[in-house]
């Protein structure tokens, strides 16, 4: 499986932006080897970028790479949705 | 407390938006959102549209488009028809879309709680771009289907409508209905957005369709109550028809002309106020259209303009009819003493054909307006929207300080009234009938001025006859009665002298 591309679109420093950014980075650390690139825009300062890619709720997670395309709102604290979001199946390993 | 100041300065904006501001008293609270609730087909998006384009034509303002519904690659197409470029405005900086509609195949999932923190950052950033003044969204409920969880929508939007007041931007927020006459919005919208609505309909309505809108509430501060009719036409968009807001204003002149036949004029007690309007009512080939042609010629011998609507006849009919009496109507426009309208009434709605009736009137500037006949116009409208037509046209006709001669064709031969008749009577300043008479197994015709406004008149009916040269009007009937009810009962000569001798 290819290196997974995210962008993560969240309203300035809030509880919830800071619980979505801390529960991705977990999930991704686990689940994908740390083959994972994830790029955090805050909307607040660049609004522009949501416009560009319209964004309506945040936090909203973006999976660009791999296809498809695909988008996941909320503070991803549900990790099983997070990852059928993602393609991922959670680590053997780690079981 | 509040500040005192708060409570008494509802500042409004004005829409430009031909109409509304008179129903509004001056537009749209500023400052606030005003829902405009409608079902589909209503002309939200158009109303919406239209408030932004108006802004920019007459205004300058600059302005926001949130589409929560359709792509704005479809609302540039879809409002071009109405002369709207929104492309070229977007390349001016002056328009800036904030694009919320649905995308087609993308796949959302949802993990934990969220808001709509990106919507309200793009809404002001769009705001601040352009420093916009105005705001349209359009249409709310689409967003109820991209964001499962309502309850989060219902609080955010309130957050938005919040921060937009905050921002002293005016806003239009629109919102599906699934009835015309019930709850005000699906998904319960009005809630968050409670203190001012517009609600606008598209009624069907003995088979013809009739958009109204209608101010629910504006709070705080005065509007017109009621709905009202309104069109929209090609190349200008919503044109709103204010008939009950018409104040009864305008001046009455004592100056008089002449009804182009010297003895009509004598009836009158020496001729037509300057603005008065003049129903003539009577059965078919009765000489209502040869009336017509006898003022219309009055008024271009005395140099006047005189515009001509014709709903019963063709152009070339028209021209035979008035070269039968004399008159050469293709000469009269050559000389821009006469310009003629002739339509069928079915080829417009009731509230099309008014608009176009005052565009031509403002463009041709007449003195004397005939119309021929009014009651052709019944049949293309439901009574109630007739009814506003008339009103919303004399009111229109007065204010120019035009005569206006209309002609209303009795459903029976002898007697009878028309509905017409029945919803104009009360707002003409004259009223002529014209009437069969059946005495001796012959036809006659008589001739009455039922009704004068301000000035002494006629009472007798006296019998006419047409011929080559017009129409002349001749003695009083004296040994008959019951002319008018359509039973003429006609009395011996003894009987009428042993009643004059009773008094």
């Amino acid at each position: 499986m290819g290196k997974h591309t995210l962008k993560l679109y969240v309203t300035g420093q809030t509880p919830r932006s800071q619980r979505a950014i801390a529960n991705i980075r977990e999930i991704c650390e686990k689940e994908t080897d740390g083959e994972y690139e994830l790029i955090v825009i805050d909307v607040l300062e660049n609004p522009q970028l949501a416009e560009d890619e319209k964004i309506i709720a945040t936090p909203t997670l973006v999976k660009f790479l791999p296809p498809p395309l695909r988008r996941i709102i909320g503070d991803l604290s549900n990790q099983e949705k997070v990852l059928l979001g993602l393609d991922l199946f959670p680590n053997k390993k780690n079981r | 407390m509040e500040p005192k100041e708060q409570i008494n300065t509802m500042i409004k904006l004005e829409t430009g938006i031909p109409g509304f501001d008179f129903i509004s008293h001056g537009g749209l609270p500023m400052g606030r959102t005003t829902l405009v609730a409608g079902t589909s087909g209503s002309a939200k998006t158009v109303f919406a549209t239209q408030y932004l384009a108006e802004g920019i034509i007459q205004f300058d303002d600059s302005v926001v488009f949130v589409t929560f519904e359709e792509s704005p690659k479809d609302i540039r197409r879809n409002m071009i028809g109405f002369g709207w470029d929104i492309q070229k405005w977007e390349d001016e900086g002056k328009w800036t879309f904030v694009d919320v509609s649905p995308e087609p195949g993308m796949e959302v999932l949802e993990s934990g709680s969220y808001d709509l923190g990106a919507l309200l950052a793009r809404i002001e950033h769009a705001i601040n771009k352009v420093n916009a003044k105005r705001l349209s969204m359009d249409s709310i409920g689409a967003i109820f289907s991209q964001i499962t969880d309502s309850s989060i929508v219902r609080s955010e939007l309130f957050r938005i409508v919040y921060a937009l007041k905050e921002l002293g931007v005016t806003a239009i927020l629109t919102a599906e209905r699934t009835q015309e006459y019930g709850d005000i919005a699906r998904y319960g919208v009005e809630e968050f957005v409670t203190d001012n609505v517009i609600v606008v309909r598209n009624v069907l309505e003995q088979e013809k369709r009739r958009r109204t809108i209608e101010i629910l509430k504006f709070r705080g501060t005065m509007h017109q109550k009621g709905e009202y009719p309104f069109t929209i036409i090609p190349g200008e968009g919503i044109i709103i028809i204010p008939l009950s807001a018409i104040e009864l204003k305008q001046k009455s002149s004592t100056l008089r002309i002449s009804s182009g036949n010297a003895e009509m004029d004598k009836m009158c007690g020496g001729g037509f106020f300057r603005d008065s309007i003049i129903l003539i009512s009577g059965a078919t080939g009765n000489g209502k259209t040869l009336m017509v042609t006898e003022f219309i010629n009055g008024g271009a011998k005395n140099k006047e303009r005189c515009l001509l609507f014709a709903f019963e006849e063709g152009r070339e009919q028209l021209l035979r009819n008035a070269s039968g009496w004399g008159v050469d109507y293709e000469k009269l426009e050559e000389e821009n003493r006469l310009k003629i309208v002739a339509v069928y009434p079915e080829v417009a709605g009731l509230e099309d054909h008014l608009i176009t009736m005052k565009k031509e009137i403002d463009k041709f500037k007449p003195t004397r307006v005939a119309i021929d006949s009014l009651s052709a116009l019944e049949r293309i409208s439901s009574i109630r929207g007739f009814r506003e037509f008339v009103i919303g046209l004399t009111s229109f006709i007065k204010h120019k300080e035009v005569v206006g001669l209309f002609t209303a064709t009795t459903p029976t031969l002898l007697g009878g009234t028309s509905v017409t008749e029945a919803h104009i009577s009360t707002i003409t300043d004259s009223i002529i009938l014209l009437r069969y008479v059946e005495m001796f197994g012959e036809m006659h015709r008589g001739i009455t001025v039922l009704k004068m406004r301000g000035s002494m008149h006629d009472k007798d009916i006296r019998e006419y006859t047409i011929d080559g040269t017009g129409m002349h009007i001749g003695k009083p009937f004296r040994n008959i009665s019951g002319i008018l009810s359509g039973n003429p009962m006609i009395s011996t000569a003894s009987e009428v002298d042993r009643i004059k001798d009773l008094f």
